[in-house]
């Protein structure tokens, strides 16, 4: 959302006309009202969230790392020149062998470089954990506008639909659902899937809270009166008002399905092999831990801090959005 | 920070021959992002016993803000107070400690709000509330507090008080909770009482309810009352004088006839003249040009100077400092004879 | 005044009672707050009715009614000739173009996350018909310029414009669609001293301009006083009284109104001391169980028996020249006195 800096009021000068045109801060005449009142300069939610990120170190460290993850995820041949998808860069009888010049990370029990499967394994990280928010901030995001905007039988029977899927444990439910489906799709889709169906509630919850709040405005009495159809007052009145604890959400989420895909492929539901998947490798790596611990120990480190920037990003916006949650 | 001692407080009732409250060069800011905001700059009014100071102003002039340093309730940081005193009976308010200043809130010099609802706590009941500070300042047990709280709610005739003491603030009218606020606030027989807009957000009928109780209540106890309100109606009503302040600053302080008869400040000229009135019906209202100022970037010189009338050159320059009419008036305008003298609207 | 064809808007016994309900599923009846009561009456071009009553009174709930933002439990709102209140669908939408509403409070009254240009042009964006889509951007400087404000600020944001400013905004959209009838819902109390007089001038002149007729509705009876030409003063949900401003104000027949108008503080500390006050005692009954009769009864010092039997119809009463609801209705001027 483009928001042009305000103007200071270069201290009215000449007021031709009545109304002078130099820009005050609204803020004061709030007194007392909103406690960001005194002083401070009017400034949008997300000029204001901006201006507090970019001061947040935490948030910083944040974008560095996920933004190397996305690199890291699209043109994994930066990273390295050996391609683990290609049976030949293996060599059983290197397996577990510990960290060399060519191989950083050492080898795994199939004698494969470590280095280059993690390297690799980011992309099926990052593309179940974007797409599965996408889906489910939708799904739950659309749902969530229409239930607060109708309320009524609508909003009753879809909050108690949401309510069923809050009862299922997620992991059991992933779990339940990726292997009923097993084989039957691609196992990427499908770990997609099964997080996106048990995820979507929560967004669902957070938007339609945001849209109740919202909806009690006058603005959205004004757009009524003015005869806006209901699409237009959901859409253009109630979704940009209320969008800001959705994004919180989604963000932190998708650290959270970042995490849950590495537990089903660990478990052995989620992404199958010869893909590769961080969960895959610790898997892998858990029968020999105890011999050669490193194919197991990078992998994870490697999820944990994905995880980690993803969920410290959503606190820092959290914080900068809606200083109110904190 | 200064020990507490017994004699750091102020003295107890007694002939003291100055002001009740004197407020000296007041400067209060607060620290942002974007800037220092000066919303306090150098405001000066005293309060006698038994008198009624009323400070007028919009929002964003500051009065509320000077109320709060007062009562010593400004969250700090933000705020800052580079400057002044608050003289309660003599002693400078700012320069005792925390704990002599907890004294004196509440006891002394107590408070009423705007917004009575959100000032009660809504899980307790009032009669709790009320006899809490009895409880907690004068050591008394529940069953004589909560008898104290029933004698208070009756003398600010809150009707069945002994019935209603049990009662929840939600179960109160708008009127009613702002009796209550006011039982609380002169529980322990304050000297000074300031009312931040206590009428705002009631109804006319009831407000005439409450400034008639107000009234009644400072006759009995010859408290200093400082009423802060933008109302010029209630302050013509109540008021023996009037603060008026724009941008963190007195404008005019005068004896309320004076006021009404013949400001000596543009902007209270232009306030009383933008009254509609039943003469001028159908004509336009004179309204003040432009807006208040930013807080942030006054304007130099004189802070009403882009929406003044009278503005001369050296009004762009000179900040004016609060010129004494009589022993009783000042204006903070150099061109106050002109603004006495000139023709109401 | 009023010849027929100068009407625009007539109110017929206007009736909206909002159920209580007990139980979450099953939901059972188990009362009604009585917002508005039964209200009539008729607005002419070019006018101003001014409604004062106190909070509960049912104003608010009046003007969200004839803005058709909520169905009336009964009765009818004719513009021009033409019942909103029944009107669905398309025709709703063609009706709402004439008649439209500035809000109370210009800081949520603003979509926040819109430009002033998306805000003073959705109407057109919504009526399409009002205005081709290349002439938009002129009409809403053109609407800009109209209310006092700079056409070059069309693509600011609201938070970046002082409360004054804003509501002037709330009426260039309110204008955008030419309606003939502007409902007003406490369009000054909202804002600082120094600038209500401003906005004032401003409804006013509209209102030459345009031919605008206005319901304003005030809790301040000195700014109703000024731009209304007839006044009616609500009690929980009913007119008690209704008239021509001078009527209602120089000659209240009403105790309630006589007991608004002395409570209204004069801004002249002259002779205060003398002034005649009528305080009343306690508070204003629930909506939901009005007290039988005359609703004012209650509060009231000049109540009868006949008062809690009979309701008091509004009528023209002996020795007054305008309509009034009590039995006992008799002028007093509680404003000049002292």
């Amino acid at each position: 959302m483009s928001n042009p800096t305000p103007p200071v009021g270069p201290g009215l000068p000449e007021t031709q006309t009545m109304v002078s045109d130099t820009v005050t801060a609204p803020a004061p005449h709030r007194q007392g009202k909103h406690k960001q009142a005194k002083g401070g300069k009017p400034a949008s939610l997300w000029t204001d969230a901006w201006y507090d990120l970019r001061r947040r170190p935490m948030f910083i460290l944040s974008v560095v790392i996920i933004l190397i993850l996305l690199v890291m995820s699209f043109w994994p041949q930066l990273f390295t020149s050996v391609d683990p998808f290609n049976a030949r860069t293996c060599d059983l009888s290197t397996a577990r062998q510990g960290p060399s010049a060519g191989h950083l990370f050492g080898r795994d029990n199939l004698g494969c470089d470590v280095y280059a499967r993690t390297i690799y394994g980011a992309r099926n990280s990052i593309v179940i954990g974007v797409l599965t928010t996408i889906i489910t901030t939708l799904v739950g995001g659309l749902f969530g506008i229409v239930a607060g905007y109708k309320s009524g039988l609508v909003d009753s029977v879809s909050s108690r639909l949401t309510e069923v899927f809050f009862a299922i444990p997620p992991i059991l439910g992933a779990l339940l659902i990726a292997a009923t489906f097993r084989g039957r799709a691609n196992s990427i889709l499908l770990v997609i899937i099964a997080l996106a169906v048990l995820g979507w509630p929560m967004t669902y919850r957070i938007m339609r809270a945001a849209v109740i709040t919202a909806k009690s405005q006058d603005f959205v009495v004004a757009a009524r009166a003015l005869g806006a159809g209901a699409g237009r007052i959901m859409f253009r009145h109630l979704l940009p008002n209320s969008v800001a604890p959705v994004i919180v959400v989604a963000t932190i989420n998708l650290g959270g399905f970042i995490a849950a895909e590495a537990a089903l492929s660990f478990l052995g539901v989620g992404v199958l092999s010869p893909d590769i998947s961080w969960g895959l490798m610790i898997a892998d790596a858990r029968d020999r831990f105890l011999e050669a611990p490193l194919p197991l120990i990078f992998p994870a480190v490697f999820l944990c801090v994905t995880v980690l920037a993803f969920i410290m990003m959503g606190d820092a916006v959290r914080d900068a959005l809606d200083p109110k949650l904190r | 920070m200064t020990k507490t001692t017994p004699d750091a407080l102020p003295a107890e009732g007694g002939p003291g021959d100055g002001p009740l409250l004197a407020v000296d060069n007041l400067h209060v800011e607060f620290q942002t992002r974007a800037g220092v905001v000066r919303a306090v700059n150098g405001v000066s009014y005293t309060v006698g016993a038994g008198e009624t100071l009323a400070v007028l102003g919009e929002s964003g002039s500051g009065k509320s803000v000077t109320a709060q340093a007062i009562m010593g309730i400004l969250d700090m940081p933000p705020a800052v107070i580079p400057k002044g005193e608050i003289r309660f009976r003599g002693t400078d308010l700012l320069k005792l400690s925390e704990d002599a200043r907890t004294q004196v809130r509440g006891q002394r010099i107590a408070m009423i709000f705007q917004d009575a609802l959100s000032a009660l706590n809504p899980v307790f009941t009032v009669g709790w509330q009320i006899s809490e500070m009895f409880r907690v300042h004068r050591g008394m047990s529940k069953a004589d507090g909560m008898k104290k709280a029933v004698e208070l709610m009756d003398r600010v005739r809150i009707p069945a008080a002994r019935q209603r003491v049990h009662d929840y603030p939600h179960q109160f009218s708008g009127g009613m909770r702002q009796r209550i606020m006011i039982a609380m606030s002169i529980a322990l027989d304050p000297e000074v009482l300031i009312a931040d807009e206590p009428t705002t957000a009631l109804d006319v009928t009831v407000q005439a309810q409450i400034m008639e109780l107000l009234a009644d209540l400072q006759r009995e106890s010859q408290m200093g009352l400082i009423l802060i309100t933008h109302d010029l109606g209630v302050v013509a009503d109540v008021a023996d004088k009037i603060a008026v302040m724009y941008a963190g600053r007195i404008v005019e302080n005068a004896p309320v006839y004076d006021i009404y008869k013949a400001p000596a400040h543009p902007y209270t000229k232009g306030l009383l003249d933008s009254i509609p009135r039943v003469d001028l019906k159908g004509q336009e209202l004179y309204a003040i040009k432009g807006l208040p100022p930013n807080l942030l970037d006054l304007p130099s010189g004189c802070s009403f100077n882009p929406r003044c009338p009278y503005r001369q050159d050296n009004c762009v320059t000179d900040a004016p400092p609060l010129y004494e009419i009589s022993g009783v008036r000042s204006s903070a305008c150099h061109y106050w004879r002109e603004v006495l003298d000139g023709e109401r609207q | 005044m009023a010849s027929g064809s100068d009407r625009i808007l007539e109110v017929r016994d206007l009736v909206k009672h909002f159920p209580l309900t007990q139980g979450i599923v099953f939901k059972k009846q188990i009362g009604a707050i009585k917002a508005v009561d039964g209200v009539s009456f008729d607005l002419n071009r070019g006018e101003t009715l001014g409604i004062v009553g106190e909070s509960g009174c049912g104003k608010s709930t009046l003007a969200k009614v004839l803005m058709a933002l909520e169905r009336p439990t009964s009765g009818s709102v004719k513009i021009d000739g033409r019942d909103i209140a029944k009107a669905r669908g398309g025709e709703l939408k063609r009706m709402r173009r004439n008649i439209q509403m500035v809000m109370q409070d210009p800081y949520t009254s603003l979509n926040p996350r819109m430009t002033v240009g998306d805000i003073i042009g959705e109407p057109y964006e919504i009526h399409t018909e009002v205005a081709p889509k290349g002439d938009r951007r002129t009409k809403v400087q053109e609407l800009l310029e109209v209310v006092g404000l700079n056409p070059d600020h069309i693509n600011r944001y609201p938070h970046q414009f002082s409360g004054g400013q804003r509501q002037r905004i709330g009426i260039a959209r309110g204008l955008a669609l030419q309606p003939e009838i502007i409902v007003c819902d406490e369009p000054v109390s909202a804002l600082d001293v120094s600038i209500q007089a401003q906005v004032i001038n401003l409804l006013e002149r509209l209102q030459n301009e345009f031919n605008l007729a206005y319901i304003f509705i005030a809790h301040d009876l000195s700014v109703v006083r000024h731009i209304s030409d007839r006044v009616g003063v609500m009690y929980l949900g009913k007119f008690v009284e209704l008239g021509k401003d001078t009527e209602i104000y120089d000659r209240p027949a009403h105790p309630y109104t006589q007991a608004l108008l002395s409570a209204v503080p004069v801004p002249d500390p002259e002779g205060r001391e003398q002034r005649e006050r009528i305080i009343l005692q306690g508070d204003p009954p629930s909506p939901a169980n009005p007290p039988s009769g005359c609703r004012f009864r209650t509060r009231c010092w000049k109540a009868q028996e006949i008062c809690a039997e009979e309701e008091p119809l509004l009528q023209i009463r002996p020795g007054t020249a305008h309509e009034s609801a009590c039995h006992f209705a008799e002028t007093h001027d509680v404003v000049h006195v002292g």
